[in-house]
């Protein structure tokens, strides 16, 4: 079987005027070898980027590097105009403010109503009693929040408790949540795992439409071929430890995906 | 039928662990010979309880003939169990959040603050009663600063087991979103525990009145004082009315406390 054809590498991404994100040399171990291993690559901005490979990766661990929820070993990453390493306490902060993240699971606080949770997001900006819950939080900030809401179609949903929701409903509660951080960038960890494939296509719709009408960057793992395919506009594929496959979607297939997975365990 | 001969019914064990074993059971038989009461003492002393000159013969019937003194001793007695309990579990919020793995600035405060909360449990509340008595002076005062140094102690350990065991991840979302320190403990920590808070804070209200009751016979206030003076004075029939509005207190106490568990969890 051959391997996939990659597209020229280009750490500026096919149609990118100045990167949003650049990553160099980045390395992570925790006890034994290392788990990414001299990561690099650049994105411009206002793209839909897909970042795939294999279980166990490292593809979460990348995403959690970029903003130090885990702290890298080695290399640089300077993202929206920052360097990420380099910043202090207070400044991580103000810079994890800007980047909008969607997880996996929605983690959201389940014993509160779904408005609430959204406020929550104005934490990013704001702190004090006003923001920790919306019966305290000003006019103007509840008024965003239901914006948010209405964003992802659970405006009249704002005072249902977030665990009597269903999945779908506390995915979107969460990109709401995001949304109010109004953030330059996102990043979006398997949004769609744990959905029917109808919602699943739904949230990454909605993600999508994020970068299309707002110009927001969005960098998103997904092990759905079809996802990946649709909704993104360039594909990294990362594999020991190194990105081993930058293409453009619109010059992706299924196939050329398949040999990539297929191929990247090859010496 | 197996080939297999079945397995034998018990474990061999080490020479050290029968050693152990020895040492439990020696343990065990010495302290009951050094301190279980003789059987002969007991039985005389379980007959003179029942004579018609006995503490028990001589309690009944109950005397409420001082049934209001009595009901405003009983009122102090529950005011210094809430005000003694309210203060104790507002102070073990801040002492448990310190204690907290996840959620205390370092490793020196989170030892510090679990030290605390062990010294304050350890202690028991009529020592706390006895120094406060020394602080503050004869009183319900006295009372409230025992009850409320044993209620940091009861509710610190429980609220930051409660904190440990909440799912880090809407806590790593709104660390992610760039959320202070004290607004991720409030907008994410505290709606988790909210169950497991008030569970606590009942169960402490609950300890708190029977505590109190106790306390009075060192002279930190409330109802024990007059229980203490009337077995001090012999009047058993009273002391009986007072034991058994102390119970009807505790029960209703407890009632109350379980119908609020059962609402609000």
């Amino acid at each position: 079987m051959n391997a996939p054809r990659l597209a020229e590498r280009s750490l500026t991404g096919p149609t990118s005027p100045g990167p949003v994100l650049t990553v160099t040399g980045l390395v992570k171990s925790f006890d034994g070898p290392p788990i990414l291993n001299g990561v690099a690559f650049a994105l411009a901005p206002g793209q839909s980027t897909a970042l795939i490979g294999a279980n166990g990766s490292g593809k979460s661990t990348l995403l959690k590097c970029l903003i130090r929820l885990i702290e890298p070993t080695e290399g640089r990453i300077e993202m929206l105009g920052r360097d990420v390493q380099a910043l202090g306490p207070r400044d991580l902060r103000s810079f994890r403010a800007q980047v909008g993240i969607v997880w996996q699971r929605h983690n959201l606080v389940p014993r509160l109503c779904a408005l609430s949770n959204v406020v929550h997001g104005v934490q990013a900006r704001l702190s004090g009693p006003r923001v920790w819950f919306q019966a305290l939080a000003p006019a103007e900030v509840r008024a965003e929040a239901m914006a948010c809401l209405d964003r992802v179609g659970l405006a009249d949903r704002a005072l249902t408790r977030v665990d009597s929701l269903s999945g779908g409903q506390q995915q979107r509660v969460a990109i709401a949540r995001m949304l109010m951080q109004r953030p330059a960038f996102i990043l979006a960890d398997e949004p769609d795992a744990s959905l029917d494939p109808q919602t699943g296509e739904e949230v990454m719709a909605l993600l999508l439409g994020l970068v299309r009408e707002k110009g927001i960057s969005l960098l998103m793992i997904s092990h759905r071929m079809e996802h990946t395919l649709e909704f993104s506009d360039r594909i990294l594929g990362l594999a020991r430890g190194r990105i081993a496959l930058d293409m453009a979607t619109f010059a992706a297939d299924a196939a050329s995906l398949r040999r990539f997975f297929d191929h990247q365990d090859a010496p | 039928m197996t080939d297999f001969p079945a397995p034998p019914r018990f474990r061999h064990r080490s020479l050290p662990e029968y050693a152990a074993l020895l040492l439990v059971l020696a343990l065990i038989i010495s302290s009951l010979v050094a301190t279980a009461p003789a059987l002969d003492k007991l039985g005389r002393g379980i007959a003179r309880l029942f004579s018609p000159s006995g503490m028990l013969v001589q309690m009944f019937p109950p005397d409420f003939s001082r049934v209001v003194p009595i009901s405003w001793k009983l009122l102090e007695t529950l005011q210094m169990a809430v005000a003694g309990c309210f203060l104790g579990l507002l102070l073990a919020v801040p002492f448990a959040i310190l204690a907290t793995d996840r959620l205390s600035p370092s490793p020196i405060i989170r030892h510090a603050a679990r030290g605390v909360i062990a010294l304050f449990r350890t202690v028991p509340d009529l020592v706390w009663a006895i120094i406060f008595i020394i602080i503050v002076g004869l009183g319900p005062a006295a009372g409230v600063m025992a009850i409320m140094v044993d209620k940091i102690g009861f509710a610190g350990r429980f609220f930051a087991e409660a904190m440990e065991e909440t799912d880090p991840g809407p806590q790593d979302a709104l660390r992610a979103i760039g959320a202070s320190r004290l607004g991720l403990i409030v907008s994410s920590v505290f709606p988790a525990c909210l169950p497991s808070f008030t569970a606590t804070s009942l169960f402490a209200l609950e300890k708190s009145v029977r505590g109190s009751a106790a306390l009075g016979l060192v002279g930190a206030g409330g109802i024990g004082v007059d229980l203490k003076v009337a077995f001090d004075l012999f009047n058993y029939d009273e002391a009986l009315a007072i034991i058994l509005m102390m119970l009807a207190l505790v029960i209703a106490v407890e009632q109350g406390s379980g119908w609020i568990r059962r609402k609000l969890i």
